[in-house]
């Protein structure tokens, strides 16, 4: 009985050649349109060139795909856990839970660091998103989202406001006040709008500028003060998950992740997609780049996070064992780069050493899968926050 | 938008995309591993979480009694 379909055919009178005939009901560019079909093939016909099929562009993309892994290939004269070989294997880790944070109602889904290395902001999928104090564990501010899933979460630089958003598809800055009793969602200040979910969001480095990934497979750069767009990326064809901004010493590029399997990296300023790779076999839900800004991390559905080398233009080392098999949904480095820390959807937190390619630890106590992982500025502990809805520091 | 373009738009992007990139500069992973080791080798020494850090010093340890601020 569910598995039954009703095709509602309209019919009517086509708004290209007026004919009575049954009608495909479009959408171009978000308006509506009622064309019958021999309309809808002839207009799919006309944006191509004379001689250009969709044959004949596909032809052509394998080419110069495969001609630029054969200019990758011819670089590819080491791997990256050969030449660490001489590099001494890293002690025992002794890594524990030290604080559990407790007080979201349902999935934690994202969460970031404040730069004084000891508040953290969290959302959550009951639209709540609670700023803490995690030394003491006390929650400092809360404020509930108009909507539900608030997937994306960031902190200011200057430790004065914090920026989330989900599925109401924009992005909303609230400044936070010393007085407890102020209601924070009274300030709340929008500042972007996608045509879908935002998935991830960051301030670069100051407060007044915001980035931000969407589902409608976009990145964009918004002023906070005037909500006006600065730049927008396109080069996606799918949605866009998570983008990590380079570390500040090294320019002005972003690293974005999306459900098309592809890692593009792009300049701030041009709007330019400067690098792309596309080596996993799955939709990537991280990025984050390494510590001197020459490589960056993506953990995938494809149960692997692989390494990529930004000036070799190529992956570099594949973290993966057989006995994984769940997606990995979250990572981040050490303060050094030495270890990748991510989070997986079987629950786990594996730590991977980043040079020799092994794995470290295996870190057990979420009752469910663990939907982001971030280390703290000092590096001195990192915070999982997960779908059993606790968020818990670990040191 | 990703999900407003037809087909043979992405494709077109994906095209001008892969025609940039053939051309980018690149060098050898066997000038560009060593300096990541180097990197990592120079920060892990004051990596806090590839070191450890002593009890009394990890602001994040067991605390026992009560914190008056």
């Amino acid at each position: 009985m569910c598995d039954q379909t009703f095709l509602a055919i309209t019919f009517g009178p086509c708004d290209n050649c007026s004919q009575n005939k049954p009608l495909m009901n479009i959408y171009l560019k978000n308006e509506p349109i009622n064309y019958c079909s021999l309309c809808v093939e002839l207009m799919a016909c006309q944006g191509l060139a004379k001689g250009e099929t969709i044959h004949t562009l596909k032809a052509e993309s394998e080419t110069l795909k495969g001609k630029l892994e054969e200019e990758r290939a011819k670089l590819h004269d080491v791997e990256l856990h050969q030449v660490a070989e001489k590099i001494e294997a890293l002690g025992q880790f002794v890594m524990k839970t030290r604080r559990t944070l407790k007080g979201h109602g349902n999935k934690v889904l994202c969460m970031d660091w404040c730069r004084d290395k000891r508040r953290i902001v969290s959302s959550s999928q009951d639209g709540k998103v609670i700023v803490w104090d995690a030394y003491t564990t006390n929650k400092e501010h809360a404020v509930t989202m108009p909507c539900t899933w608030v997937m994306a979460c960031a902190y200011a630089p200057s430790g004065c406001a914090v920026a989330c958003g989900g599925l109401d598809n924009k992005c909303s800055v609230y400044p936070l006040s010393l007085d407890k009793n102020e209601n924070l969602a009274a300030k709340k200040k929008s500042v972007a709008m996608h045509t879908n979910y935002l998935s991830s969001c960051s301030f670069t480095n100051s407060d007044m500028q915001i980035l931000t990934s969407s589902g409608d497979g976009t990145c964009a750069l918004w002023d906070v003060e005037s909500g006006q767009l600065l730049q927008s990326f396109h080069g996606h064809s799918a949605d866009v998950l998570s983008l990590n901004l380079a570390p500040s010493e090294t320019g002005n590029t972003f690293v974005s992740g999306g459900c098309d399997k592809k890692a593009n990296v792009w300049d701030m300023r041009s709007g330019q997609n400067v690098q792309s790779f596309e080596t996993h076999e799955s939709d990537i839900n991280s990025v984050k780049y390494y510590p001197s800004g020459d490589a960056f991390a993506t953990g995938s559905d494809d149960a692997t996070c692989r390494l990529y080398d930004l000036r070799a233009d190529r992956e570099v080392a594949i973290y993966s064992k057989e006995s994984i098999i769940f997606g990995a949904s979250s990572v981040d480095f050490s303060l050094s780069g030495r270890l990748l820390f991510a989070g997986y959807n079987d629950y786990t937190i594996n730590v991977w050493d980043v040079l020799k390619g092994t794995r470290v630890a295996i870190l057990f106590g979420h009752e469910n899968r663990v939907s982001t992982v971030r280390v703290s500025p000092d590096g001195t502990a990192f915070c999982s926050g997960s779908w059993d809805n606790t968020l818990r520091i670990w040191a | 938008m990703a999900r407003d373009m037809s087909d043979k738009e992405i494709l077109k992007m994906e095209l001008d995309q892969l025609k940039v990139e053939v051309n980018t500069p690149r060098i050898a992973v066997s000038t560009t591993a060593p300096e990541i080791i180097a990197f990592v080798e120079g920060l892990s020494a004051e990596d806090p979480l590839v070191k450890g850090v002593p009890e009394d010093k990890n602001p994040f340890k067991e605390k026992g009694g009560c914190i008056i601020t």
